[in-house]
């Protein structure tokens, strides 16, 4: 009953998205003022029809309905509330469900936003929107049904993976990895749009760019509370593994980052369209190839994905994207004319050129290692994977580099710049750098490419923070107070540059935190009976105790250690082993003890209650903590850049300042 | 637009078009080069001894079955045991403490390489986490495919 009446509501959703798409693109040819308002109507229809599925699919799980085939998939009576909410996504007919809500909610709104605005753009934006749509629709009563009618219910379901119930970040990291990488949709149908056109003006690169920059904010999150998730739930000490997974949620920040960067080029000085337009494509086909290849299955083997339709449906619309993408660029890209050029190596610009190949250039790296096992496993049959090392060895050094140009490239001046200004703007910064990497040395960095990280984080740092605050200088100088200034420069008018700074400042301190941390990570195996007292890099570790808890979905067997440093205790730590009722295997989950310094963290290797001994992994690693919140102040700061700022309205020529211009940089 | 500073635009084109496929062709050869000396071999006993001297020092993922009765206790945390797969059978040794459930007649990774001694030397030792709610396959025989699904499912994160 409940199953019929989501089926229904999303067979609806797959007919509007149809409709409205093809009523767009007729719109976009025609100009019909009639046909944009009906394809407006169908994107809102669409929303409603999809989130009301959704909410179908919620009510089910939660009043434990195993007559709907999704909830018999992944439903359980024993498990706590929140759970049974999170398993709307813990599955894989529940995420692709939960992908059209959120596509629902992302074009409703960026409709209503840039509804009578941009009327070359939007029809055109709407149909590839509503596209995407409708072939999320189709998946969702297609091939990935959640909403299939069991005849014969179960009493009871398995619940969903084990591992995604052992941590609260697992009901918080997919949706923001949603969110980043649905949202990658709208700036797709602008740019889309603006090829079609054959005009990228400069009336559309503020929705461009807007729309860009929210998917992203949540796109960094999610790839964030994922390293911090495994950090938390995987016990073997690190953050992030360059698993195919992981990289799938970081392929399309990376050309999203570039975008983000490109398009301040082409709002300053009319260049790069074509680029920007072509980043911005790839970033949507990244995301439609990170869905292919964590919800298809075939990293487990690349011959038996085609066991369900869903892989080589997503594959199509991959293949179709990727062509519709490149004869639009064929087509199109000359079309978008250019209205300057760079006019020197040392200037802002170039640096941001440089930024974006950088970019690129990761990005290829990280892509090939990802898909070359799957080439090599399709064409020979060969099981093998490319080992850390690789990815370890190339994004070190272009991720070196990368810093360096955050350091110089805000340091340089817009167009062309005399001898002396990039003198004056690039030999100072050099105390920062030599400050924080002798600041390093004296306390312990050794390795030679966190040195260099340190020197140019240093270097970027003086950068950022002289940089940040210059319109509020500006202001002082002239003899406005230090309050007025600073609501009026950093908040106010230059809002937008005070966040991409604070952005840039974050991003320095989370690349030195993952050097630091990565490069300087202690490991120590112990093995302990009760009562027993060891070292581990300068802490004393006791285990006072081994208990058992029993939970009505899980039985854990809980070990107590507690922390101790100068004699003084710290911390304790439960590290434990959890049994879930329907699991053979039991799962470990690490404890961790964190300071602003560095963390300490225990993890069970092996656990005997009754002899009541424990064999552990204890990992020192420095700085850990400032990768999370690094990322958090990265969002809040480009968040804040987001919002709408009044300076439209004011008139532009009041500003006489030659440097208030690049108030907007 | 006189047809110099248009010639000069060609000019400037050209080596622009020319210095990115220079670029491209290096860090192609660079990237490829890296993934050719970090490959990870996913292996059974069977692939491993079919590889012969290639297994030597090579990263190597050995998937299969703990082997009954083979499991010694090496002294601190170091363990020696057999991995089958139905048809031959790798000697290994771990430094590593075992995982909770590290037992005779259970599907198991190792990682690590070969030796000169004849054995596997391995760094890292994992037990299969299959999370299918089926009984455990008991004296079963192994099967090709199963091995190599557990094997790429053994990774950490992968759920």
């Amino acid at each position: 009953m409940i199953a019929s009446l989501g089926r229904l509501l999303i067979l609806g959703s797959l007919l509007a998205a149809t409709a409205g798409s093809l009523l767009g693109f007729a719109a976009g040819r025609t100009r019909s003022v009639d046909g944009l308002k009906w394809a407006r109507r169908f994107a809102y229809l669409y929303c409603a029809l999809i989130m009301l599925a959704t909410v179908v699919m919620v009510v089910a799980l939660l009043r434990h309905d195993f007559s709907v085939s999704y909830v018999a998939h992944v439903g359980s009576r024993s498990v706590p509330t929140w759970v049974t909410v999170v398993s709307l996504w813990s599955s894989l007919e529940g995420s692709i469900l939960f992908w059209g809500f959120v596509l629902g909610g992302y074009i409703a709104i960026a409709t209503f936003l840039t509804r009578g605005r941009y009327p070359e753009y939007q029809p055109d934006a709407i149909g590839v929107w509503l596209g995407c749509a409708a072939f999320f629709s189709f998946l969702i009563a297609g091939p990935a049904n959640p909403f299939h009618t069991i005849p014969n219910p179960p009493l009871d379901g398995p619940g969903p993976n084990p591992l995604l119930q052992n941590h609260l970040l697992m009901a918080v990291h997919p949706p923001f990895l949603y969110l980043g990488y649905v949202g990658m949709t709208i700036p797709f149908g602008f740019a889309c749009a603006a090829l079609l056109k054959g005009r990228l003006g400069h009336s559309v690169l503020k929705p461009l760019r807007e729309s860009l920059m929210l998917p992203w904010i949540f796109q960094s999150i999610a790839i964030m509370l994922g390293g911090w998730w495994a950090y938390e739930v995987l016990g073997w000490g690190g953050y992030w593994a360059w698993d195919p997974v992981e990289n799938a949620s970081l392929l399309p920040w990376l050309t999203a980052t570039a975008a983000l960067h490109s398009i301040m080029v082409v709002e300053r000085k009319g260049i790069l369209k074509g680029w920007t337009v072509t980043l911005i494509q790839a970033t949507f086909l990244l995301v439609i190839l990170g869905t292919f290849m964590t919800r298809s299955g075939v990293f487990n083997s690349v011959h038996s994905f085609t066991q369900s339709a869903i892989g080589p449906t997503i594959l199509a619309f991959l293949g179709f994207a990727l062509l519709f993408s490149i004869a639009l660029l064929a087509f199109r890209i000359d079309k978008l004319e250019t209205e300057g050029r760079i006019e020197g190596a040392a200037s802002r610009e170039a640096m941001f050129l440089v930024n974006n190949l950088l970019f690129v250039l990761l990005t290829f790296t990280v892509l090939i290692g990802t898909v070359f096992p799957l080439i090599v496993e399709a064409v020979k049959g060969k099981q093998m994977s490319v080992g850390r090392p690789y990815f370890d060895s190339m994004v070190v050094p272009i991720g070196a580099v990368l810093l360096f140009v955050l350091g110089i490239g805000p340091a340089l001046p817009w167009g062309r710049a005399t001898g002396e200004q990039i003198r004056k703007s690039l030999l100072p910064p050099l105390i920062g750098a030599v400050v924080l990497a002798a600041l390093g040395y004296v306390v312990g960095v050794r390795n030679p490419w966190t040195l260099v990280t340190l020197a140019f984080g240093g270097y970027a740092a003086q950068v950022t923070l002289k940089e940040m605050f210059v319109p509020m200088r500006q202001r002082m100088r002239r003899g406005e107070p230090a309050g007025l200034a600073f609501v009026d420069g950093q908040l106010r008018r230059g809002r937008r540059r005070f966040a991409s700074y604070i952005v840039h400042a974050s991003a320095v301190v989370a690349i030195i935190a993952i050097a630091v941390s990565s490069s300087m990570r202690q490991t120590t195996e112990l093995h302990f009976a009760k009562g027993q007292t060891q070292q581990a890099s300068g802490y004393d570790i006791t285990l006072t105790g081994i208990k058992e808890v029993q939970e009505p979905h899980r039985s854990s067997i809980i070990s107590t250690f507690v922390i101790a440093r100068n004699g003084k205790p710290v911390a304790t730590l439960e590290p434990n082993m959890n049994q879930y009722q329907m699991m053979r295997e039991p799962i470990g989950s690490p404890d961790v003890y964190t300071t602003l310094g560095g963390d300490l963290y225990i993890s069970l290797s092996n656990v005997d209650l009754l002899n009541q001994t424990a064999s552990i992994a204890v990992f020192a690693s420095p700085l850990v903590v400032w990768i999370w919140i690094s990322v958090i102040a990265m969002g809040l700061g480009a968040l804040f850049g987001l919002i709408p700022s009044r300076r439209a309205v004011v008139s532009e020529s009041t500003e006489t300042l030659p440097e208030a211009a690049a108030e907007t940089a | 637009m006189t047809s110099a500073t248009d010639a000069m635009r060609t000019r400037t084109r050209l080596f622009m078009l020319g210095a990115f496929v220079i670029a491209g062709i290096a860090f192609a050869v660079i990237a490829g080069s890296g993934i050719n000396k970090n490959l990870v071999y996913y292996w059974t006993p069977s692939d491993l001894l079919a590889n012969g001297d290639k297994a030597y020092g090579a990263s190597i993922r050995l998937g299969g079955m703990v082997a009954k009765g083979s499991i010694k206790k090496l002294g601190g945390s170091a363990v020696a045991f057999d991995v089958k797969d139905g048809k031959n059978v790798v000697h290994v040794k771990t430094s590593t403490v075992p995982p909770q459930m590290f037992r005779e007649n259970i599907g198991v990774v190792v990682e690590g390489t070969m030796v000169r001694g004849g054995y596997f030397q391995s760094s890292r030792l994992m037990v299969s986490h299959n999370n299918e709610y089926k009984p455990p396959a008991k004296g079963h025989p192994v099967d090709r495919k199963e091995l190599e699904r557990m094997m790429k499912s053994v990774e950490q994160g992968q759920s």
